[in-house]
């Protein structure tokens, strides 16, 4: 891995010098992109800095495994980017953190970013007290993906709406699958599944203010005994995603028939299966308690760093991408789906009919609750499924036990706000 | 005093002096990138230091033991730290009997391609682990793996390896030890290519069989290697990461953490680094305690 490391850094050397051998009079904005992003991020700059030739922007790529790690290194070092993709959950940590510039006043004045154009749903994650402090980029959220052709076969033409019409279509999946397959692939590491299942749900997962732990409540609950459900009556398989070698073939194998999954999927599964089973699957919205449910207002947003001395530069950058042209550009280069309304309105959204449920359900998007130890409380609220599911504790166990590790996890939040 | 002795008392600070000068540079180093690193963590294992310590100095409280307290009230940690005993328990035996049992082997007399079987045989030593771990989760697959079609031909119904929470560590035990063996046998190795051939020799003029052979004059003569190779393997599997990093990330069910990946979660994931520097100092008494007991222990059987 080092020798790996030391080679990339010695091919890259020359790279680096012809970066820093920039011309005089030209400012330098530094912006952080992650992942795949990151690598589509230096090829969208280019024509901004056609628009733009008295800035140089040099975009950094971080991978998503060391991102959160590398953001908190920089904020303690001070070498933070002047912008930065940040994933929308990680906002309110990092305003809590005091490490980033509210947005509200470059927003009004702006000709290119007209708030209202935006998916409401999607702006709330960025709004912490009243103040913007980020701008969506792109948006994820989680719904279903489906073998068309498995739920005809078990006597069903058209995806659920409902958690019950879904319950009937597991089960007759399941009868006509038999015991080695299944209806349903919920991985226990991954705590999206049950996240959506929980907020279609009115009550909070936190109460008073996010200052404690609100899982014991009936709403949750019933999210709770829905999804344990399903692994009892053995329609998901008892599985990490890490045990499965790969999802996508095991969805062409007919391993399982429904898949929760976000926007990433679709060039994955149009890629990745079969020629013959290309239109045996198909996209919907999350089915709710009652009628269509909600999803995760999950994606990540463009966030401007307090410490950045060319803040008005960054805005300018910031601006660009969230122009509807660039935003189709992304589109088309990464399957990130655009946040705004007027981006959807292209030909190549508007043609492609996996993004259709997608762009249904962006209507429908709820958020976690924005505190900063959010994804900490979330990988303990899928440990208590995994929990649950494996038949260790009973519901009643797992909640209470999540419940007061939840509230130790917000200690110090509550030590916080009585201070302030 | 008289002059000669004075003169020598001279002559040896002088040469004190000369000596600090010589490890001057080390210690320097050491203190600036160890003991003061060292330092700094177990005063911070004091605080509450955290993500909004780091925003804000004024956000830190001093909490004196209440790290250690919780932390031997946290079941989780008593997992970790239970899962790792486990292993250690578990991977240091196995993995030095089968180190020995290579070593003897390549050893043997009879043995031929010996260079070819010690390359082999280290392979996995030198081998990166992210990309060997791809490689053993196919092995370890439940419907695909090759394990559980070797087990299948002994009619052993398919272990779900990586997902049932009691084949998981076993799992990681196998992966461990087959990664490892090899450094210990090149170890033993040079050890048992310094036992002198006489020993032998008069062991066979005693008419002594091989298990005799095995048992009174190789393993008395491997002792002191024996003890080395023990406490370097058990201090090194006490400080199990990688391996459930990249094969299970902790599950299922959390158990495969370890007390490092207790620590590294704590501390690199929600950054609370007051709680991860705690554990970092409980994991080091604990190993220093092991280290302790085995040096003893080695050190009355050689008395003995």
């Amino acid at each position: 891995m080092t020798r790996r490391r030391a080679v990339a850094t010695f091919l890259c050397l020359p790279l680096a010098a012809s970066c820093a051998r920039h011309e005089p009079g030209r400012r330098r904005l530094r912006f952080w992109a992650v992942g795949r992003e990151g690598e589509v991020a230096e090829q969208m700059v280019r024509q901004f800095m056609r628009e733009h030739p008295h800035i140089e922007v040099e975009v950094q790529k971080l991978p998503w495994s060391a991102a959160h790690e590398k953001l908190l290194t920089a904020f303690a070092g001070e070498t933070l980017p002047d912008l930065c993709q940040l994933g929308n959950t990680w906002v309110s940590e990092f305003a809590a953190l005091n490490a980033l510039a509210p947005l509200d006043e470059y927003l009004s004045n702006s000709r290119d970013v007209a708030l209202d154009d935006y998916f409401p749903g999607f702006l709330e994650p960025n709004r912490i007290d009243r103040r913007l402090y980020g701008v969506p980029w792109y948006i994820d959220t989680r719904l279903l993906y489906y073998r068309r052709d498995l739920l005809q076969q078990a006597g069903f033409n058209a995806p659920p709406t409902t958690w019950e019409e879904w319950t009937r279509m597991l089960a007759a999946v399941k009868e006509q699958v038999g015991p080695d397959r299944y209806a349903v692939l919920l991985p226990l590491n991954e705590f999206e599944p049950l996240l959506v299942l929980a907020l279609q749900w009115p009550t909070d997962l936190l109460r008073d203010g996010g200052r404690w732990g609100n899982f014991r409540n009936a709403d949750f609950r019933r999210a709770m005994e829905f999804y344990n459900g399903m692994f009892e009556r053995q329609w998901a398989p008892r599985l990490s995603s890490t045990q499965i070698s790969n999802v996508w073939d095991e969805f062409a194998r007919g391993f399982y028939s429904f898949y929760i999954s976000g926007p990433w999927n679709i060039a994955e599964f149009k890629r990745r299966m079969p020629p013959g089973l290309q239109q045996a699957w198909m996209t919907a919205p999350m089915p709710g308690p009652d009628g269509p449910g909600v999803s995760i207002a999950g994606g990540a947003s463009l966030v401007i760093f307090r410490s950045s001395p060319r803040k008005s530069e960054a805005w300018q950058l910031a601006e660009y991408l969230s122009r509807p042209a660039t935003q189709q550009r992304f589109y088309e280069l990464t399957g990130n789906m655009p946040p705004r309304r007027a981006s959807w309105a292209s030909p190549v959204l508007e043609d492609s009919v996996y993004a259709r449920a997608f762009r249904q359900q962006l209507d429908a998007v709820r958020s976690p609750p924005k505190v900063p130890e959010w994804e900490r409380i979330a990988t303990q609220m899928g440990l208590a499924a995994e929990r649950v599911v494996r038949s260790v504790a009973t519901i009643d166990e797992a909640l209470t036990a999540l419940d007061r590790s939840v509230d130790e996890i917000l200690e110090k939040r509550r030590w916080m706000l009585e201070r302030s | 005093m008289p002059l000669a002795s004075r003169r020598r008392i001279e002559a040896r600070s002088a040469g004190e002096r000369a000596a600090w000068w010589f490890i001057a540079p080390a210690l320097i180093v050491l203190s600036v990138f160890f003991f003061l690193p060292v330092l700094g963590a177990l005063l911070m294992s004091l605080t509450d230091y955290d993500l909004y310590a780091l925003s804000d100095w004024h956000n830190l409280r001093f909490i004196g033991l209440e790290n250690y307290v919780r932390l031997l009230h946290d079941p989780l940690f008593w997992k970790a730290l239970g899962n790792t005993v486990y292993f250690v328990a578990l991977g240091v035996p196995l993995s030095i009997g089968v180190s020995l049992g290579t070593a003897l082997l390549v050893n043997a007399r009879l043995a031929r391609w010996r260079g070819l079987f010690r390359t082999v045989f280290f392979a996995p030593v030198v081998t990166t682990l992210v990309a060997v771990a791809v490689v053993w989760r196919y092995i370890f697959h439940t419907r695909y793996g090759f394990l559980n079609y070797a087990l299948g031909g002994l009619g052993i119904a398919p272990i779900d390896w990586m997902g049932d929470p009691h084949w998981a560590m076993p799992a990681i035990v196998i992966l461990a030890v087959w990664k490892n063996f090899g450094y210990n046998m090149i170890i033993l190795l040079a050890a048992l290519q310094n036992i002198p051939e006489e020993h032998y020799e008069a062991a066979r003029i005693d008419g002594a069989s091989s298990w005799q052979v095995l048992r009174h004059i190789t393993l008395p003569a491997l002792r002191p290697v024996m003890l080395l190779v023990s406490i370097l393997t058990m201090t090194g599997y006490f400080q199990l990461f990688a391996e459930p990093y990249v094969m299970t990330q902790g599950g299922p069910l959390q158990s495969t953490l370890s007390v490092l990946y207790f620590m590294f979660e704590e501390g690199f994931k929600w950054w609370n680094l007051g709680r991860a520097s705690a554990v970092a100092f409980l994991l080091f008494v604990l190993m220093f305690v092991v280290t302790v007991l085995q040096l003893r222990l080695g050190r009355e059987r050689e008395r003995a």
